[in-house]
């Protein structure tokens, strides 16, 4: 794990003031979050409560209409979507979005970073270095493929795995990018119990490892497994911090649950 | 040899010449239509900026057009490339951010401004009457007519085959995986770290150059241009070629541009041999309803072309 700059409390991702409009709707109105480096936070709130616009926002799918978001220091809020991988951001979907036509490990291989075969001229005057950084491309993808528990469909095209297989792929195919932080949609979202066992296992490994996660769940179960400090959202802002059990208790969540359901 | 031998065979050359010229020209397609989804209606147009490029470097002195640079053939060719390449990146820029209709519409009207500026821009096309007295590779044995077509075959093969490997290459590494991922799931690819704007600019660029030098070679194979070679027909044509043999596959590209240049030239001798002279010039439309009748049976019959998509993404990853 890379020493922290600014000392262990530093931020490794702030999200500051976030607004993204949608005509009338304010699906984010003002959110701000903080994930530390090393931690396991959780992003929860009741559904349309703009937990996924969020994401959208930090990895730059979509532009916010106003706020600051800073990784690892760096201001990323102008930068496009693959500059913010490039710096560090990694992030998965919500509803996993597999390349269909590509077989599992080559998906994952699409992950990796800095090649310099992606570029035109290498692919025909720099060979030797594309094959080699292929070959070890090659060899971490299979590696990662094996973490996720996919080695038997690794040769099989991406569009024969369940739901629950696409979210172990996106998984290893954004942990090819070497992350500093993880932005996880609903890992364990429509999965079977055995495999929401084995991902919410993953992820704990990770995270042993050094991984900072900022994850998006529903299952209260899984997010009290998973994270120490939980951040809760409704209707685009902040409502509530804590421990799960603390957010868990509080009225003000219970409320904005049962109002969801109510709407 | 008899001298029937002999004719058949030159002439069966030069029916290869211009057919691979073609296969050029539809490795160009293929890489911007076939492998990255980008819908290019002015094909005409960059062969034209390719074609005009190299007769106006490599021609005598004339008063009739721009040139008496009378720069070595291969000169010509690389600058065709440059240039085309080029104004497809300019194309390119301008408009691969807006959706792909944005893109057909654009690289139409392209075309007829550069049809247009070579029919008008006499002193710099020679206007109408195009450029004559291209040099033409193995010039100095173009009275013996088999082995000028021959040699002139073997080059332009060679040619095609070295770009079709170059592209192989390309398209089985890293880059081609990026661009097919691109095609698959752009915004997954973006949140990968990959720029779908840079990729498709590349290809695109890449592709124009490849139709460049296309128009070039071809060019100088006959050794005279004019702006009524660049026109839809053409575009068309180099469409109807993809989708015969196959879009996504270098194989097909080169067995499609083939198959329908051969419909084209057999139907072409039908017509003559059917029609009084004074009827052939309409009746040549025929041979348009020929190449589009062959579309339309393809499309129903054999959608994804005669060789079909290859799926071999990374040479690096073992098939099974
Ligand atoms: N592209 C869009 N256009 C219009 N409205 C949108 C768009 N994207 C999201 N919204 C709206 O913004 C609000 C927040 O949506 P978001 O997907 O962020 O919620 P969420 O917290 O992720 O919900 P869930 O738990 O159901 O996934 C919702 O009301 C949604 O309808
Ligand atoms: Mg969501």
């Amino acid at each position: 794990m890379p020493e922290p700059v600014e000392g262990a409390d530093a931020a490794l991702l702030s999200a500051d003031n976030l607004v993204k409009r949608f005509g009338g709707i304010s699906a984010v109105d003002g959110m701000s979050l903080q994930v530390k480096r090393g931690e396991i936070v959780g992003l929860i709130g009741p559904n349309g409560a703009g937990k996924t616009t969020m994401f959208d926002l930090i990895a730059g799918a979509q532009s916010a209409d106003a706020g600051s978001i800073r990784l690892d220091g760096a201001a990323i809020e102008t930068l496009a979507a693959d500059r913010r991988v490039a710096l560090g951001l990694g992030r998965t979907f919500q509803i996993p979005r597999p390349f269909p036509t590509m077989s599992v490990v080559e998906n994952v291989m699409v992950g990796a970073q800095a090649q310099s075969g992606e570029r035109i001229w290498p692919n025909w005057f720099s060979m030797s270095r594309v094959a080699s950084e292929e070959r070890l491309n090659h060899d971490k993808a299979l590696e990662l493929v094996d973490f996720v528990g996919l080695s038997h469909l690794a040769t099989e095209p991406a569009r024969v795995l369940s739901g629950g297989q696409r979210k172990l792929l996106e998984l290893a195919r954004a942990l090819m990018a070497d992350p500093k932080i993880l932005l996880l949609d609903e890992p364990a979202a429509g999965v079977n119990p055995t495999l929401l066992a084995s991902i919410v296992e993953r992820i704990l490994a990770l995270n042993a490892r050094g991984m900072t996660v900022l994850v998006i769940e529903h299952n209260m179960d899984v997010v009290a497994r998973l994270c120490r400090h939980v951040t809760v959202m409704a209707s685009g802002r902040l409502l509530a911090e804590g421990t799960p059990d603390e957010v868990a208790r509080d009225p003000q969540v219970a409320e904005a649950y049962l109002g969801g359901l109510a709407a | 040899m008899t001298a029937d031998l002999a004719g058949i065979l030159t002439y069966g050359s030069f029916f290869l010449v211009t057919a691979l010229s073609y296969a050029i020209l539809c490795l160009g397609l293929n890489l911007q239509w076939g492998h990255t989804g980008l819908f290019n209606v002015g094909i005409a147009g960059f062969v034209a900026i390719g074609g005009y490029t190299s007769a106006i470097l490599t021609t005598p002195a004339s008063d009739q057009h721009l040139g008496g640079f009378g720069l070595p053939i291969a000169v010509g060719w690389i600058a065709a490339m440059v240039t085309a390449g080029l104004a497809s990146a300019l194309v390119g820029a301008l408009t691969l951010r807006l959706r792909s209709d944005y893109l057909a519409i654009t690289t139409f009207g392209v075309a007829v401004v550069i049809h247009l500026v070579a029919l008008n821009a006499q002193r710099l096309t020679g206007g109408p009457f195009g450029i004559g007295f291209i040099p033409r590779p193995f010039g100095d044995l173009a009275d013996k007519p088999l082995l000028f077509t021959g040699l002139n075959l073997a080059l332009v093969a060679a040619i095609l085959l070295v770009l079709a490997l170059g592209l192989e290459r390309l398209l089985h590494g890293p880059w081609g995986r990026v661009l097919r991922a691109i095609r698959e799931d752009e915004k997954a690819a973006e949140a990968l770290g990959k720029s779908p704007v840079r990729l498709r600019l590349e290809a695109f660029t890449l592709g124009g150059a490849i139709m460049g030098l296309a128009g070039a070679v071809h060019g100088h194979f006959i050794g005279f241009i004019a702006p009524d070679n660049y026109q839809s027909g053409l575009t068309f044509q180099v469409w109807a070629m993809l989708i015969v043999g196959g879009a996504g596959n270098s194989r097909g590209a080169v067995i499609g541009a083939v198959i329908v240049w051969g419909l084209w030239s057999v139907s072409g001798l039908a017509i003559g041999g059917l029609f009084p002279p004074a009827d052939q010039a309409r009746a040549s439309s025929l041979q348009l309803v020929a190449i589009g009748s062959m579309l339309v049976a393809m499309l129903l019959f054999r959608p994804g072309g005669i060789l079909g998509e290859r799926t071999i993404v990374s040479r690096w990853v073992k098939q099974r």
